[in-house]
């Protein structure tokens, strides 16, 4: 069977899990290949929440939070671009391929980006190939 | 009833972690009359590997291992040790978590051996010999060294029961942890034996121990930039401290004199990555995303002593 990527969308609950909840509702399609998982903030992703889902065979993790000033909780998303930022180099270093990693801003109201943000990233992990720890590139 | 019966080995270790047990002092005679000392090589007893070798399957009550597995030396030990010993304590970080030496492992052995014997500047080795597994001498002397290897902790080689953290382990909490030992109150199987408090618990810079606010750290410096202010927490006067995601059983010995912690005693418990949750902890801290890109070297700062046991880790591009 041919390979089809595995991509994880960790969704905060106020913004983009809202944006893709819009998505459906106004028709706009996306890749089926994207597992969203729902969390409270972008805020409360730790970077152990990636490497655990690098381990278990994801090929891409895509991170969704509010716009700066949004975030139900005030300042999770400034927390979350301090967290993501320094993991992204830590995890170059170690040669995970930064691309396989994005984090956006994607509000409530943005189905339409929602769906246009999900296909740019799986069309970037078909061209990065698989999941580097299962084997790949 | 006969004493409990110690076994103590250093793998690739420094010898750090036999110096804080000889550190016990006074206690270590104490301890020393109630334990039968088995196997404790290379540093206090006299004993051969074939010494090892010889005694029963688990005739051996408390095998202390200490230092990385870093060769077929190591890993030999190590399988013998577990067969020898009931319980088996990965003793000091770089058994619990790969340790400094664990750094290894952004290298290939190769690149490590052409660095150590051919490219260095003070290196006089025009046929660019390198050590060999076995060498035969005058044509019937075999020679044998240890293989290398990439830098494993212990768990990856035999099942572990116990871990204690610390470069070396702080010889107040040797003293804690073989008391539990003696008295077999142990935690489970698996577990760190660790009071579980982080180092910012017993920190008296600690601001809300004092009270006070917490407050983002403004800049990034590094340990030689100015003088800290020794009665204000280290990481809000920007040094990067991991103190947040390290165990304090060391009694936060290096921010007491303004060190930062560097992180030898290990995640506290609830964290399988340390690194990973120092990355959490350390950018939380910080005042503003710019002053991410301020870090030097985030592998060598967060993983400095648990390299091995990151996941990440596993597959470096090399």
């Amino acid at each position: 069977m041919a390979w089809e990527p595995r991509i994880i969308v960790i969704a905060c609950q106020w913004c983009t899990y809202q944006g893709a909840d819009l998505a459906g509702s106004l028709r706009y399609s996306y890749p089926p290949t994207i597992h969203i998982v729902r969390v409270p903030c972008s805020g409360r992703v730790e970077p152990e929440f990636i490497a655990e889902a690098f381990r278990r065979g994801a090929d891409g993790i895509f991170i969704g939070g509010c716009h700066f000033g949004d975030c139900h909780y005030k300042e999770g998303n400034y927390k979350a671009i301090r967290r993501f930022k320094l993991f992204k180099r830590l995890a170059t270093d170690l040669g995970v391929d930064p691309e396989r990693i994005q984090l956006e801003w994607i509000s409530g109201s943005e189905g339409k980006r929602f769906s246009e943000a999900m296909t740019e990233f799986d069309a970037k992990i078909r061209e990065l190939g698989p999941n580097p720890f299962k084997g790949g590139a | 009833m006969s004493k409990p019966k110690l076994a103590f080995y250093l793998a690739g270790g420094c010898g750090g972690c036999d110096m804080s047990i000889v550190d016990l002092s006074e206690a270590l005679v104490d301890v020393a009359t109630v334990l039968d000392i088995a196997f404790w090589a290379p540093t206090v007893a006299d004993a051969k590997y074939k010494d090892l070798e010889a005694m029963p399957s688990g005739s051996i009550d408390v095998g202390l291992f200490s230092g990385n597995v870093r060769n077929s030396e190591h890993e030999h030990i190590a399988k013998v040790l577990r067969d020898k010993c009931k319980v088996l304590i990965a003793f000091g970080i770089c058994a619990a978590c790969g340790g400094i030496k664990g750094l290894v492992n952004l290298h290939t052995t190769e690149q490590l051996l052409e660095t150590a014997y051919i490219d260095t500047f003070s290196t006089d080795n025009p046929d660019k010999v390198l050590p060999q597994v076995s060498y035969v001498e005058n044509g019937k002397y075999e020679l044998t060294l240890p293989a290398l290897m990439d830098s494993k902790k212990l768990d990856e080689v035999v099942p572990v029961d116990f871990y204690v953290g610390g470069c070396p382990p702080h010889h107040t909490h040797v003293a804690k942890a073989v008391n539990a030992i003696l008295t077999g109150q142990l935690p489970p199987a698996g577990s760190w034996i660790t009071m579980g408090k982080a180092v910012c618990e017993v920190c008296d810079k600690n601001p809300v121990l004092q009270g006070k606010p917490k407050t983002f750290a403004k800049t990034v410096k590094r340990i030689y930039e100015g003088n800290p202010d020794p009665n204000t927490c280290l990481l809000e006067q920007g040094y990067l401290c991991l103190g947040p995601v390290t165990q304090g059983d060391c009694g936060s010995k290096c921010p007491s004199v303004d060190i930062p912690c560097r992180g030898c005693g290990g995640p506290i418990p609830g964290v399988k990555d340390f690194g990973l949750r120092a990355v959490s902890a350390i950018a939380s801290m910080l005042d503003n995303e710019d002053l991410v890109d301020q870090i030097p070297d985030p592998v060598h700062l967060f993983y400095r002593y648990t390299l091995p046991s990151s996941f990440l880790g596993k597959r470096l591009k090399r």
